[in-house]
């Protein structure tokens, strides 16, 4: 469990003002400078060091992702660009961050940017938060003001501009290519990899997307150091970690915990419990939207980092912990995430495209159990056509919810199959 | 009804933006690099609904596509694309319902229930004095404090039936209410008090 003095955001409820002033007094912007000067290398060593991992939802190492930029300057612009298109179902983080904390976020850009030698950073937040981006630019306002970012950055030699840019309502857009693609003017709809941002990205040039949480991060870890922040949670996942409780809940909240909490631990110390008491819990979805529901049995012991979900077939995604009791639909609620999936799908891919329809439609059914027994097996084999199938993660992230319900609820879906051919829809409801 | 293609509304003959809009887009414009003017579409097209009542006739998507140096069609695309912008008119102040499941899972459906009796209107519709605008939205991204209706520049969050209501009514008499929690609770630290950030440790 984690103690006060290891939290990073401090503000993370926003009992302080945002501002520059508050800010200095949480321990932001403090010699900033000479963290610059300590030089690429030496910076991105000591997030590799860390064990850092993206908070965005594929965890993918950041400074392993930040060494991918090129190591030499052809004089032309390079670029950060920090995804604040926080969108995923149950997820609530990164608000906080924006409207709480915002010049952790921005000295974060500036360090980032240092280390991998960008000379621009966009920050692209979701066109609904509209006051959080107001907060935002506001504080990029002070920072620019008081000279700690644009040219010569905190006294350090080292230019770099920093710009918002609002998005307007595309899930999509949450994945980097996609907001690379709408960055520059269009549909946000996802680029083929190879090849990657750092090699080409935004306006063709060496580009690297990181999550706001990842970036809001970093100027805590280059402060206090890599062995501190490595020395939280466990090996490979490491850190704090900023969870949201949503759902059937007695206290929903958004806290920072030690990665690698016991999902039960979190729910019962932070969330008031599961309404009812923790034996009235049905499943839950650990990671957002996109990763598979675990149901109660998994949830005793299984621990919130990206290693111990993925043993028990799910994720820790976004850690957006969406909880439900035993009074809920378990099959509605699936279906509900089906049709959300089915709206945000671009149409790029027709796997996806058509894909989400289908499922949508035969999870709604299986809902009302207006279906064979085999059709089961057929949503299954469906979701398998899609995952792995396109350009980008939304085709896998719409068969996972799904495959997780087939997975632990197969029973359920076969009662109101039977329940509705013997007894009319009463009994299958 | 449109003559013009699918979600667009013809009527509307001529569209320029304000002058006050006209500084806005310098700044914007300094965001981008000069050869990337097409990165200030979203931006635009924001400032231009804002300025035509709440959504984009075409004769603003034409306008908005000139002035960036853009073929019209990119703009339709993006225009039809996000789900933020309105290609037909509706009313003035826009309530869109999150839905998506940790919402529906806190009763999303009462929140629905309480705008459809409110304001008298089915989902997508607008109400007949052109004031009020509902739609269900997906995701609104505060699922701590769900369910979220979102009004405007604003959210209400931690809502029931009552508490929906009485947001809906305040707006009706021309008020406007506190957005954020309804519940009183500050952001979405836990409605018994925080948990962490107590700074009582030795």
């Amino acid at each position: 469990m984690l103690h006060d003095r290891d939290r990073i955001f401090t503000n993370l409820y926003g009992e302080q003002p945002w501002n520059l002033e508050a800010a200095r007094k949480r321990g932001d912007w403090d010699g900033t400078k000479d963290l610059i000067l300590r030089g690429r290398e030496a910076l991105v060593q000591e997030i590799k060091d860390s064990g850092l991992r993206g908070r965005g939802g594929a965890g993918f190492p950041t400074g392993l992702k930040w060494s991918f930029m090129p190591k030499q300057s052809d004089g032309g612009p390079v670029y950060l660009v920090v995804n604040a298109d926080e969108s995923e179902p149950g997820t609530c983080k990164d608000r906080e961050i924006i409207r709480n904390d915002p010049h952790k976020l921005i000295e974060g850009c500036v360090l980032a940017s240092a280390a991998m030698g960008c000379t621009h950073c966009y920050i692209y937040i979701r066109g609904e938060f509209v006051r959080e981006a107001r907060i935002l630019e506001a504080a990029i306002a002070e920072a620019y003001e008081a000279g700690l970012v644009g040219r010569d950055a905190c006294g350090s030699g080292y230019d770099i501009e920093i710009h918002l840019h609002r998005g307007a309502g595309a899930y999509i857009c949450g994945e980097e290519t996609g907001l690379l693609e709408s960055l520059e003017g269009k549909k946000g709809q996802p680029r083929l990899k190879p090849p990657f941002p750092a090699a080409v990205g935004l306006y063709g040039r060496p580009t690297t997307v990181n999550n706001v949480e990842t970036i809001a991060v970093v100027p805590t870890i280059l402060r206090r150091g890599a062995a501190w922040f490595a020395g939280l949670g466990r090996q490979n996942n490491t850190g704090t970690k900023i969870f949201c409780i949503s759902g059937h809940v007695n206290q929903p909240c958004t806290v920072e915990e030690e990665m690698g909490i016991p999902l039960k631990t979190l729910i019962e110390k932070h969330a008031g419990g599961v309404r009812g008491g923790w034996d009235n819990l049905l499943a839950i979805i650990p990671g957002g939207s996109s990763v598979p529901l675990i149901p109660k049995s998994v949830c005793e012991a299984v621990r919130m980092d990206f290693d111990s979900l993925r043993e028990a077939q799910s994720g820790l995604g976004t850690a957006g912990v969406i909880v439900m009791d035993r009074s809920t639909d378990i099959v509605r609620a699936i279906a509900r995430l089906s049709k959300f999936y089915m709206h945000e799908s671009c149409g790029q891919c027709t796997p996806c495209r058509e894909g989400t329809g289908w499922l949508w439609r035969m999870v709604t059914r299986l809902a009302e159990g207006k279906a064979e027994i085999a059709e089961i097996d057929l949503v299954w084999d469906v979701t398998k056509q899609i995952e792995g199938h396109t350009i980008c993660a939304l085709g896998d992230a719409a068969a996972w919810p799904v495959q997780g319900l087939i997975r632990h609820f197969r029973d359920e879906l076969e009662r109101r199959i039977v329940a509705r051919k013997s007894g009319g829809d009463r009994a299958a409801a | 009804m449109s003559t013009t293609g699918e979600g667009m509304a013809p009527e509307v003959e001529s569209f320029a933006f304000s002058e006050e809009n006209l500084e806005k887009i310098r700044g914007i414009l300094a965001r981008y690099p000069e050869d990337r003017r097409a990165s200030a579409v979203l931006p635009l097209l924001h400032l231009a609904q804002e300025q035509h009542g709440g959504w984009l006739p075409r004769a603003a998507l034409d306008h908005v596509a000139d002035f960036l140096g853009m073929p019209r069609i990119q703009v339709y695309e993006v225009a039809t694309f996000y789900d933020m912008f309105n290609t037909e008119p509706v009313g003035r102040i826009q309530v869109r319902v999150c839905t998506t499941t940790p919402c529906w899972l806190c009763g999303s459906d009462e929140v629905l229930r309480a705008c459809r009796e409110v304001l008298g209107v089915e989902v997508g519709e607008s109400t007949p004095d052109g004031r009020f605008y509902l739609r269900e939205f997906e995701c609104l991204g505060a699922c701590a404090n769900a369910p979220v209706l979102w009004v405007d520049d604003d959210y209400f969050e931690d809502l029931d039936y009552a508490r929906t209501k009485a947001v809906l009514e305040a707006l009706k008499r021309g008020e406007r209410p506190r957005p954020g929690p309804q519940s009183g609770r500050r952001g979405s630290m836990p409605a018994g008090g925080k948990t962490t950030l107590l700074f009582e440790e030795k």
